[in-house]
Order: structure tokens, then C-alpha cells, then sequence
């Protein structure tokens, strides 16, 4: 069995910060493993621009983002063994691992970094009925067709959801010669980044549908057709609301699931808000020595804040592999009204480092504040014109603010009358 | 010309094609679809019925009971997956309790071994999910759970190394009979054979009545909407869940599947389109509510998907097998229990033919290829050596079911191999998994169009027809700035 301090499971964004933070920590003997044949996560098929504002204060496209830590870690000597998959992650932290060169291999690791992404919900994930025919993809398939193998799936679309993958294959297929014919949104607001709406659907004339959904698929061979209902506020389709649509494509961009096969068979404990882990301030979960970061943990808006998220566990993992773990107690952080998927789940006491609770708001908030409490103690206060589930609520808590505290401390919305 | 040309490459057509490989005959199958087991062979409840709910003294119920005593065998022989996971008929009245018993008669005079009427104790004992309204139920243990288009693959293959061969895409619109030759013209042309056997599905009863000079057969297309649950960590249920039957069919069912998956459904509707496998809200929605009977806590939140199956219905409710006119055969009607009867049709039919026809034994007949195990179910030590044999064997492309490069080659390289990417979805279950496809299918298509040295356009998820990308990015920018 090779032993290894650090295995980091994912080279893309995620994997890529942790895994340079612990070497610049100190760790060596430490590999990241990544099951394309490059490092760069899905960001590599992500060529329109917009990232890297918050971290490096200039809009990259995604190869460009990826590009820099790439380059970072290839300059640091970071081993990253690409066309690797992860088959299993054992709770006695033995990560067993396949390519096609090295054949199966199992390493023995002091701490594991979970950093595998997340995936698109399929169609068969809402259970919208009608034929199976061809012309349904995800959004993200549809990306990598178009961006990194040069092939259009279509000509006439129909976008299901808002989802900012579907937007910017709107904008995309747009570019491309494409007709999209609508962006249809089962709630009544978007889940998407507002700048996305203006630059990917306003700025091109497509029509974006809220509290509407598909209703029907046609096309016994590949699509022909879809139908689109109007719902109600129990989110049902309301009859004789019905819209037909000529199209041969059908794009999905109806949420992203993190990705925790592996975590799961880890026995890591996973919130069934996120998806993702529960994890400490610290980032780690309820596995000692593994931890969990980037959209395998909750999905995030930007990537510049999985970077520093991954930052983050990276230096806890190197911190824990250099002088142990200290255990202390620990304040549990709950969801209030209008929050929902608060990370991290877990405060330990005494900590001296300022905590970043992150959420998506449930519902769009204007005028509103979020609010950390423990009883009656305000605790934080963050106020904002608008909060939209569309976008990460980030709100910063001055550990001295905790001291005292016991139990738990609640995140909830408060809107001002 | 062909001695024996078999119309419909269900698991009917090729229990009879496999069976009759054994001859000296040269035999072709044809279909008007693009792979094996298009139609009704693909989508049902993947059930290997014991026999106990057909009326004694049909053929149905002699094929039942000798076709689930075959597939155990079978199975093995062919490397498909098979268990033995028995069934629970559950009676939720008094009412109920008089139709298990009336089960329980027919399937001893049926045949079938140890049944057994069970009271609502042993029901819960036995399956703690049931709910606990139950009254009682009948324990059929032979009852048991198979992947029904995987015995249609590798019936196909185990033909196709004995020499038969097999035409898609060939619809057939008529036949005739002269001067001892059949003239079959399908859509690309025409088929001539000594003997044609008819085993068409939801067309049989039209080639039956063509071949029979009689306007006596008649199939109603009955559709039937199912879901499939991601496999959970622990199934709900071992046994597969029936309710009391109905005139519409044996019910909606709860039942895991051989891979792990839980089936709900299906539904029973007569549709006029026997190609109309769309799904319903309805419909969908009812499998949900009857589920609930069987089991309280059903929910399709972990639904990988939804589907259609569509079942050839003969009005007058009995399969027919046999001789329908000179040179003539037939296997028609073939609805449940069609495939735990397919390898007793396939065996009453080769019986027949051989005797009607005079045909000879070869004096060899292959085994059917060997089905390498699937890299998902392998130890490590087994994934190690089968990697040092085939390093694709170390590249993953379905993350979800675990299926890798070296299997999706493979299928597409079978004797009747892999054309789409349905086909190598069903034959390496790369794709069937939670993301359906979303990180796989632009791999497994380069990987189809490099076996099959087509361009990727060219590619389809099932049939002509159905390609799934429209052209390059700069073929579509091209037509756009042409402005057509």
C-alpha cells in the first residue's frame, strides 16, 4: 500500500486551492487525483469570462481561472495524477484508485481532501413526462459538446430552468447560429446570477418564463416539440395555460446535485439540505482527517469563493497532518426562516479565525437583513437591498462574538417592515 | 435465399433463432428496428413469472412453468444476471384473500412448486417496508428477477456464433408464398426463405392473419409506465411486491431489479400506437398512488427515471405457438408471461420445426461467448488482473454505474454489437445511472464513432433519426452567416 500524508480526491478548482495551500503549509508528500485527462474541473469547458473578480479583481474565462492555479501548482512541483478515478474512500481514510497506466492502486492517507464537484440533475430527476427521444441533454453536456469537442446538439432550443449553466449556453448557442426559442422557470424567480439573466437572456431577446415549467415532450426519434404550462403557487401546471414550442433541443439547467458517492461510502455524515457534508469551520467532516470543499460540499455561485473555501481545508488538513487534531467543544449552527443549507454546520469553540457562514436565501429577500443569533444575542447582522437564492449569502462572524455561547446559533432572514 | 427467416428480434424471435442455431439451416432474423429487443422485450417489470397466474390448461401457462424451470440454466449459460428473490402476491381485504386463494389453486395445478399462503405476521417478518395493512399473501419463492433485454443481447450473440444473421431497420410490409419459396418485402427490399417464422410482437397478429388467410388475430397495445429508483443502500424490498391481479394484468409492482435499482409499475392502458412508449403525467402519477398500497413510504424523490413498456395483447388472451400454414410458423401474441415463457417457446417451436421440416443437427454448436464479468461487480484482485489484460479497463467513463472503457469497446465489438448509444447504454449500463448520461454520453459517442468509423455526427441514441448532434460549430455558423 503507498502511504501518502494528503491524497486530495478532484484537480479541479477545489482540489487545485486545497492542494496548494497545504504545500505551501508545508506537506509534501501528497497527490491530487483527477479522473480527466487534465486538471481544471468543469471550469475547463466554461470559456465565456466573469471569473476571478473577487479573487483576482479581473474577469477571466474559466481555462484562464483554472489556468493559474494550474500553473501555481505545476511550479510548486504539486503531483497531480490525471485519467484517475476514485473507486472508494474508506472511513480509515484508504483511497483505492484506478488509470490505465498505474492499474488499481490503494493509498494509505493521513488526510483525504474531498473535492469532486457536483453534477447536473437530469430529466429523469423531475419526471417529466413524454418520449425518450434524442435532444435532451443538461446544459453542462451541452456545454462540453459545443466547447471542448465542436459539435452543435442542436439548432431550435428550449432551455428548462435558470439555472447559470442554462443561461450561458443560451448566450452560447446563440453565438453559435442557434435559435432559443425561451427559458423556462418553474419558480417565480430565477436561480441563476442576476448579470447572467441581463448579459445571457436580455441582451439576446430570449424570453425568460417564470413560474412556468415542460409539461410534455414530442419526438418519437429526436425532439420535436415541447409543451410549457404556466404553475400555480402549489408549483402545479395550470390547465389551458398551455404554450407549444417547435424545437429540436431541450437543455436542462434544473439544479446541481454535489457529488458524494464517495463520501457516502466513507460514511461521511451529508446534510440532506446541501447535499454535501456537515462539516466544522475547519472544514472537515464528521470523518476525522477528511475533509470536503468546493461544490462537493455545497454548490456555489463563484468559484472564486471555492477557492478560498479550498484554501481553507487545505490549511486545516496540513495543520492537522503537522500537529494533530485537537478536539474542543463545538456550537452547531441551524437554518432559520428563509435560510436554508447554512455551511459550516459546525463552530468549534474557542476558535480565534473568523467564521464565513455561507447560504442560499429561500426565497427573494429585498430590503432584509440575515441575522446570527443564540436566544436573544445578536450575535451578527448583515443587511443588504436583496438576497436571491440565485446567489451565496456570506456572512462574516468575529469569533470574540461567540465566546460565551453554548448550544447552537441559528442564521435566519429578517425583512424590514 | 435463407432456409428460416424469422421476423421480430424480441426475446421470442431469438429464443427461436438460438434454438434452431443447432441445424443445419441457414437462418436470418429480421426487425424493423436498429438492435435487438426494441419493442416489447425491453421495457417490462424484467419478472421470471413462477406460473401461477395463468388459467391451467393454456399454452400460457405450460410455456410459464417450463420457461422460469429453463432460465436458471439458461442464464448461467449465457452470463446474464438471474435471482431467484421469490414474490409476494399481497391480499390487502377478504376479498383479496379469495383471489390468492384462487392463485394458490391454479399455481399447483399449474405446476409450480412450494407456494405458500402467508398471514400478515410472516408478511411483515419477511418484508418489514409492507404495509401493515396487509392481510395475507402468497409466497411464491420461485419466483425471480432477470435483466430482459441482457438475455436478448446474449441470445443474439449465441445465434449470431452459430451462424445466424441479422437484418435491421427492415420493416416488413408483405409476404407471399409461391412456387415453395417465401417473398417477404420489407422497407429495403426484399427477404426470400423456405419457412418464415413469425415472432413480431405487437405486429404478430397481422402477419398471423397475412399467413393464415384468416382475419382471426387481433392485438390491443397495451402500454404500461413505470419509474426506476436509484439502488439505495439498502433495497426496500427482496421479494418482488405484487398486489392482487386485475383483468388488466398482474398489477402494479414493487420489485428490485438485478442490478440494484427498484422498479415501480407499471400502469396497463390500450393504446392505438404500439410505438407510443411516451410517458403521462398521469399515469406516472398513478403508479405513484397504487405503489403506496404495497409500500407507505414510497417516494420518487431518487427517480432516475421514467419509461414505457408496451405489451402485444391477443384478444383472445392465449398465446399462439406453433404451425400456421405450409412452411409457415408462428410465435404470436406474446404478452406476459412472453419472456419467462420465451425459452419454452424457443424450445416448443425448434421442436416442431425440426420435425415439420426434417432439419438436422450440426454436428457442433457453439457455446454462447463468454460474458466477461462487469468491472463494477469485480474484487480488487480481479480489477488488478484485468487491467494488466486490458489497461482500459482502468479508465472509467460511466462514474455512476462504474463502467469503463475497455466494456464500452466491448459491447460495440459483440457479434450483434452496439450501433447507438441506447445500445451501449443497455449493454454496459453506462449512462443508466443518476446523472443519465450527463458526464458519459460525449465519451461513449467519440468511442462509437471511433469502433464504428463513423463521424460523430452520425451517432444516435437509438435509431436513424435520432443523431444527436446536428453538425460541427462551424458548420453551424456557416449555414447561419449563409443565412439559411
Amino acid at each position: 500500500m503507498i502511504q501518502k500524508d494528503l491524497v486530495i480526491v478532484g484537480g479541479g478548482p477545489a482540489g487545485l486551492a486545497a492542494a496548494i495551500s497545504a504545500w505551501e503549509d508545508g506537506i509534501r508528500n501528497m497527490i491530487v487525483l483527477e479522473r480527466e485527462a487534465q486538471p481544471g474541473g468543469i471550469l475547463r469547458q466554461c470559456i465565456h469570462n466573469g471569473f476571478g473578480l473577487h479573487r483576482f479583481g479581473e474577469e477571466l474565462t474559466g481555462p484562464e481561472y483554472a489556468q493559474r492555479d494550474i500553473a501555481k501548482a505545476r511550479e510548486l512541483g504539486i503531483p497531480i495524477a490525471c485519467d484517475t478515478t476514485v473507486l472508494s474512500v474508506t472511513e480509515d481514510k484508504h483511497v483505492t484508485c484506478v488509470s490505465t497506466t498505474e492499474g488499481l492502486q490503494v493509498i494509505e492517507a493521513k488526510a483525504v481532501i474531498l473535492a469532486m464537484g457536483c453534477r447536473e440533475r437530469p430529466r429523469g430527476a423531475l419526471g417529466t413526462p413524454g418520449t425518450r427521444c434524442a435532444g435532451i441533454y443538461t446544459a453542462g453536456t451541452a456545454q462540453k459538446f459545443v466547447n471542448l469537442e465542436g459539435f452543435m446538439p442542436g439548432k431550435r432550443v428550449v432551455i428548462l430552468g435558470s439555472g447559470d449553466i442554462g443561461l450561458i449556453m443560451a448566450r452560447r448557442m446563440t453565438l453559435q447560429g442557434a435559435k432559443v426559442l425561451a427559458c423556462v422557470e418553474l419558480m417565480p424567480f430565477s436561480s441563476g446570477l442576476n448579470r447572467n439573466i441581463v448579459q445571457c437572456l436580455h441582451d439576446y431577446d430570449i424570453p425568460l418564463y417564470l413560474s412556468h415549467t415542460v409539461t410534455g415532450i414530442e419526438g418519437r426519434d429526436r425532439l420535436t416539440g415541447v409543451t410549457v404550462s404556466e404553475v400555480g403557487p402549489d408549483r402545479r401546471p395550470i390547465p389551458g395555460t398551455e404554450m407549444h414550442f417547435d424545437c429540436d433541443t431541450l437543455l436542462l439547467s434544473v439544479g446541481l446535485i454535489p457529488e458524494n458517492e464517495l463520501s457516502r461510502g466513507a460514511h461521511v455524515e451529508l446534510s440532506p439540505v446541501t447535499s454535501g457534508a456537515v462539516v466544522t469551520d475547519q472544514l472537515e467532516t464528521s470523518v476525522p482527517g477528511i475533509y470536503a470543499c468546493g461544490n462537493v460540499l455545497h454548490v456555489h455561485d463563484l468559484v472564486d469563493f471555492v477557492s478560498e473555501e479550498s484554501f481553507k481545508a487545505g490549511h486545516a488538513a496540513a495543520e492537522m497532518i503537522q500537529h494533530g487534531r485537537e478536539t474542543s467543544d463545538t456550537i452547531r449552527v441551524v437554518d432559520g426562516e428563509g435560510v436554508r443549507g447554512t455551511v459550516p454546520q459546525i463552530i468549534r469553540k474557542g476558535t480565534k479565525e473568523e467564521i464565513r457562514l455561507m447560504f442560499r436565501p429561500a426565497a427573494v429577500y429585498k430590503n432584509a437583513s440575515v441575522v446570527v443569533s443564540c436566544g436573544d444575542k445578536e450575535i451578527a447582522r448583515k443587511r443588504a437591498m436583496i438576497f436571491t437564492p440565485g446567489e451565496m449569502a456570506v456572512i462574516p462572524v468575529a469569533p470574540e462574538k461567540l465566546e460565551g455561547i453554548d448550544g447552537e446559533i441559528t442564521v435566519k432572514m429578517e425583512v424590514r417592515k | 435465399m435463407n432456409d428460416i427467416l424469422i421476423i421480430g428480434s424480441g426475446v421470442i424471435g431469438l429464443s427461436t433463432a438460438r434454438a434452431l442455431s443447432r441445424y443445419k439451416a441457414s437462418i436470418r432474423v429480421i426487425d424493423a428496428a436498429y438492435d435487438v429487443s426494441e419493442g416489447c422485450s425491453k421495457a417490462n417489470s424484467a419478472i421470471v413469472h413462477a406460473g401461477y397466474d395463468a388459467e391451467p390448461g393454456t399454452l400460457k401457462a405450460r410455456l410459464n412453468v417450463r420457461g422460469s424451470e429453463m432460465y436458471p440454466d439458461l442464464c448461467r449459460e449465457l452470463g446474464v444476471p438471474y435471482r431467484r428473490n421469490g414474490a409476494l402476491i399481497l391480499a390487502f381485504s377478504e376479498d383479496d384473500r379469495g383471489t390468492i386463494e384462487k392463485l394458490y389453486q391454479q399455481g399447483i395445478t399449474n405446476g409450480v412448486k412450494e407456494l405458500r399462503i402467508i398471514e400478515r405476521e410472516e408478511i411483515l417478518q419477511l418484508e418489514p417496508q409492507t404495509n401493515p395493512e396487509v392481510v395475507c399473501a402468497l409466497l411464491v419463492p420461485t419466483s425471480a428477477i432477470t435483466s430482459p433485454y441482457e438475455v436478448c443481447y446474449a441470445m443474439a450473440d449465441h445465434a449470431a456464433v452459430n451462424g445466424v444473421t441479422f437484418g435491421f431497420g427492415e420493416c416488413v410490409e408483405s409476404m407471399s408464398y409461391e412456387d415453395g419459396v417465401w417473398h417477404v418485402k420489407t422497407s429495403t427490399g426484399e427477404e426470400t426463405a423456405r419457412v418464415v417464422i413469425n415472432c413480431a410482437g405487437a405486429d404478430s397478429a397481422k402477419f398471423h392473419n397475412q399467413m393464415s388467410g384468416k382475419e382471426e388475430a387481433k392485438i390491443v397495445n397495451r402500454r404500461g409506465q413505470y419509474y426506476i429508483l436509484d439502488h439505495p443502500d439498502v433495497l426496500p424490498f427482496d421479494h418482488t411486491m405484487f398486489q392482487c391481479p386485475t383483468k388488466m394484468g398482474k398489477g402494479i409492482l414493487v420489485a428490485p431489479t438485478v442490478h440494484g435499482n427498484v422498479l415501480l409499475g407499471p400502469t396497463a392502458e390500450d393504446v392505438d400506437d404500439p410505438k407510443d412508449v411516451s410517458t403521462t403525467a398521469e399515469g406516472l402519477a398513478q403508479v405513484v398512488k397504487a405503489c403506496k398500497l404495497t409500500w407507505p413510504n414510497v417516494s420518487v424523490r431518487t427517480a432516475v427515471t421514467n419509461f414505457s413498456g408496451m405489451r402485444a395483447h391477443e384478444v383472445h388472451g392465449d398465446f399462439m405457438v406453433g404451425k400456421v400454414c405450409e412452411h409457415g410458423y408462428e410465435a404470436a401474441g406474446m404478452e406476459s408471461p412472453g419472456l419467462s415463457a420465451a425459452p419454452a417457446v424457443g424450445e416448443m417451436l425448434e421442436e416442431i420445426i425440426a420435425r415439420e421440416e426434417n432439419l438436422e443437427k450440426k454436428e457442433c454448436w457453439l457455446p454462447a461467448p463468454e460474458r466477461p464479468k462487469p468491472f463494477n461487480e469485480m474484487t480488487d484482485e480481479e480489477r488488478v488482473e484485468a487491467i494488466r489484460k486490458d489497461p482500459l479497463y482502468g479508465k472509467i467513463i460511466c462514474r455512476c454505474e462504474v463502467v469503463t472503457e475497455a466494456e464500452i469497446r466491448a459491447a460495440i465489438r459483440r457479434p450483434v454489437g452496439a450501433t447507438s448509444l441506447d445500445g451501449v447504454k443497455r449493454r454496459t449500463r453506462a449512462g443508466m445511472g443518476r446523472c443519465q448520461g450527463g458526464f458519459c454520453s460525449p465519451r461513449v459517442v467519440e468511442i462509437l464513432a471511433e469502433e464504428l468509423n463513423l463521424p460523430m455526427t452520425s451517432i444516435c441514441k437509438g435509431g436513424p433519426g435520432s443523431e444527436l448532434l446536428v453538425g460541427t460549430i462551424q458548420e453551424a455558423m456557416g449555414k447561419e452567416a449563409a443565412g439559411v
